[in-house]
């Protein structure tokens, strides 16, 4: 067992190959800050298809949950050629925390356990809904790598939904090859990259305010601590 | 009489800059964002940086959008007073709509645009008031500017009506509030192109703030040297704050600050803010009355007229 990951200058970026469906072992052994690569077939499911399998209890496809277990919170730039073929020359992901109090349901009706998505969850949010089901977050980088993960695609296999949800909602099955690079940032304990990386910003932000005055007018809102997670 | 600008010209000079821009990433931006990496410390925020810069070369040689979520797009039209076009501007704001369903199939972009209660998609990013079309005029000009703009629309802007009394210590704070609120976690994409409009009514400072950071290019500064000044201390501001590129802690959050002022109310301080992401996406063509067509990459958009202060 390697040293524990405390602060962002223990994370050692770590290259790491998975391919679909992602097994036990192989997720065990993902650490913070791991640089991951996927081989193998994910499926796009966001707002449309959450809709559908969480609130509206269909089911995901058989056939795509025979194939993978990795769900990209995603909708490609894609388009339907005349000739009925798909153009996707792009993927970029969207911000995963909208998504959480679906994830429970999510993950007992999908059997995913890998997901790649933007900004990740709370560590509240991963020890409840994700560690339960052992499942990880894996961050896209940047969040706009689209055309260097677009090429990484190398065919649809797949779409469902497509009509009635539309080119940005539908489920996409796509065969992918070496893509990547991804961070984990949710691992199977529920610790969050993100969260490490908050606490070393928290700590300067004090100063940073240091001279600035109230406002004049304040404003209703949720939250006044600026170290608290939005998300 | 003047010759009047065919409108099939201006939609096929509106398909290509909607390529353009979904693909390849402006210079100006680009630059700012190799100096951000060269100056950044922290390795996880640095690898961000270097993944983003060969996603850019990627987009440019293989002609793939930069960016699967290809924003809103949305046009800006300045045209020049004796400018004329076949059709009248009816005719042109139709080329803008054809041009934005049919380059959405074909390069394709990411069909966005949706109703905001049902979530109906056309699939083509055309919808009621979408593409939004700007228009600005210059005179002694015959030609029509077109720049197109993709933008992301969900993280990063913020409105605010402060007051006098708040000063320069308010709009600092606010600032800073923006940042880090969508900095965490990267949620607004940085390093960000942070565009502040301040004055005007509270749409006029929105609409300023993000053709400050839509329309300028990296490098550019207010003619105003109290201005000017401003947008260097909240640039230095913004990257002493300690988030880097993707929210993880480091320097790289901010490459450029521009700011635009509209005349206010006498007992407001609205302040408007926005920021254009890893994927500043914008294309500028200029199309002359003779039809030759020049792309450019400078949008010049803030022109002395557009920024006048007199009755003139």
């Amino acid at each position: 067992m390697s040293a524990a990951i405390e602060r962002l200058d223990d994370v050692r970026m770590d290259e790491v190959v998975l391919t679909t469906p992602v097994g036990e072992a192989d997720l065990a052994r993902l650490k913070l800050g791991d640089v991951v690569y996927l081989d193998g077939t994910v499926y796009t499911a966001r707002e449309g298809v959450y809709r559908k399998v969480v609130d509206e209890g269909r089911g995901l496809p058989a056939s795509v949950r025979a194939l993978t277990n990795v769900n990209f919170h995603c909708s490609p730039a894609a388009s339907v050629r005349p000739d009925g073929t798909y153009a996707v020359e792009a993927v970029t992901a969207t911000a995963s925390f909208r998504f959480g109090k679906s994830m429970t349901r999510w993950f007992e009706r999908s059997g995913a356990k890998v997901i790649v998505g933007k900004a990740g969850l709370t560590e509240l949010a991963y020890r409840e809904w994700f560690v339960p089901h052992g499942s990880v977050y894996l961050t896209t980088i940047g969040y706009g790598m689209g055309a260097a993960y677009g090429q990484c695609i190398k065919r649809v296999r797949e779409v469902h939904w497509l009509a009635e949800l539309g080119i940005a909602q539908a489920l996409w099955v796509l065969e992918v090859e070496r893509l990547g690079p991804f961070l984990v940032e949710g691992d199977r304990e529920g610790r969050s990259l993100f969260a490490l990386a908050n606490r070393e910003i928290d700590r300067r932000l004090g100063e940073v305010y240091a001279g600035l005055p109230p406002y004049v007018m304040g404003r209703f809102g949720e939250t006044t601590a600026r170290t608290d997670e939005l998300v | 009489m003047a010759r009047r600008i065919p409108a099939k010209a201006i939609e096929d000079v509106a398909r290509e800059l909607m390529a353009r821009a979904a693909i390849d990433i402006p210079a100006d931006y680009r630059e700012g964002v190799v100096r951000a990496r060269d100056a950044e410390r922290n390795r996880i925020a640095r690898f961000v940086l270097d993944e983003m810069l060969r996603n850019w070369q990627i987009a440019t040689a293989e002609r793939r959008p930069m960016c699967a979520d290809t924003g809103l797009p949305r046009y800006y039209v300045r045209v020049g007073n004796e400018a004329s076009v076949e059709g009248g501007f009816v005719a042109l704001e139709h080329a803008l709509r054809k041009a934005t369903a049919e380059a959405t199939a074909a390069i394709p972009l990411r069909p966005n645009r949706v109703h905001p209660l049902t979530r109906k998609d056309h699939d083509n990013n055309v919808g009621v008031h979408a593409p939004e079309v700007t228009w600005a005029f210059e005179p002694g000009a015959d030609w029509v500017d077109i720049t197109t703009v993709h933008k992301g629309g969900l993280f990063g802007s913020d409105y605010r009506m402060l007051f006098p009394a708040d000063g320069i210590g308010g709009i600092k704070r606010f600032v800073i509030d923006t940042l880090v609120e969508h900095g965490k976690r990267g949620l607004a994409c940085q390093p960000a192109i942070v565009g502040i409009g301040i004055g005007g009514s509270k749409d006029t400072c929105m609409r300023l703030g993000k053709e400050a950071a839509c329309l300028r290019t990296v490098g550019s500064r207010n003619p105003d040297p109290e201005i000017a000044r401003l947008e260097e201390e909240l640039t230095a501001l913004g990257n002493y704050i300690g988030i880097g590129a993707m929210g993880f802690a480091g320097t790289s959050l901010v490459v450029a600050t521009h700011i635009e002022i509209a005349y206010t109310h006498t007992g407001g301080l609205p302040v408007g803010i926005h920021q254009f992401c890893l994927s500043s996406r914008r294309a500028t063509a200029r199309v002359h009355a003779d039809g030759r067509v020049e792309f450019r990459s400078d949008p010049g958009w803030f022109t002395d007229y557009y920024r006048r202060e007199g009755i003139e």
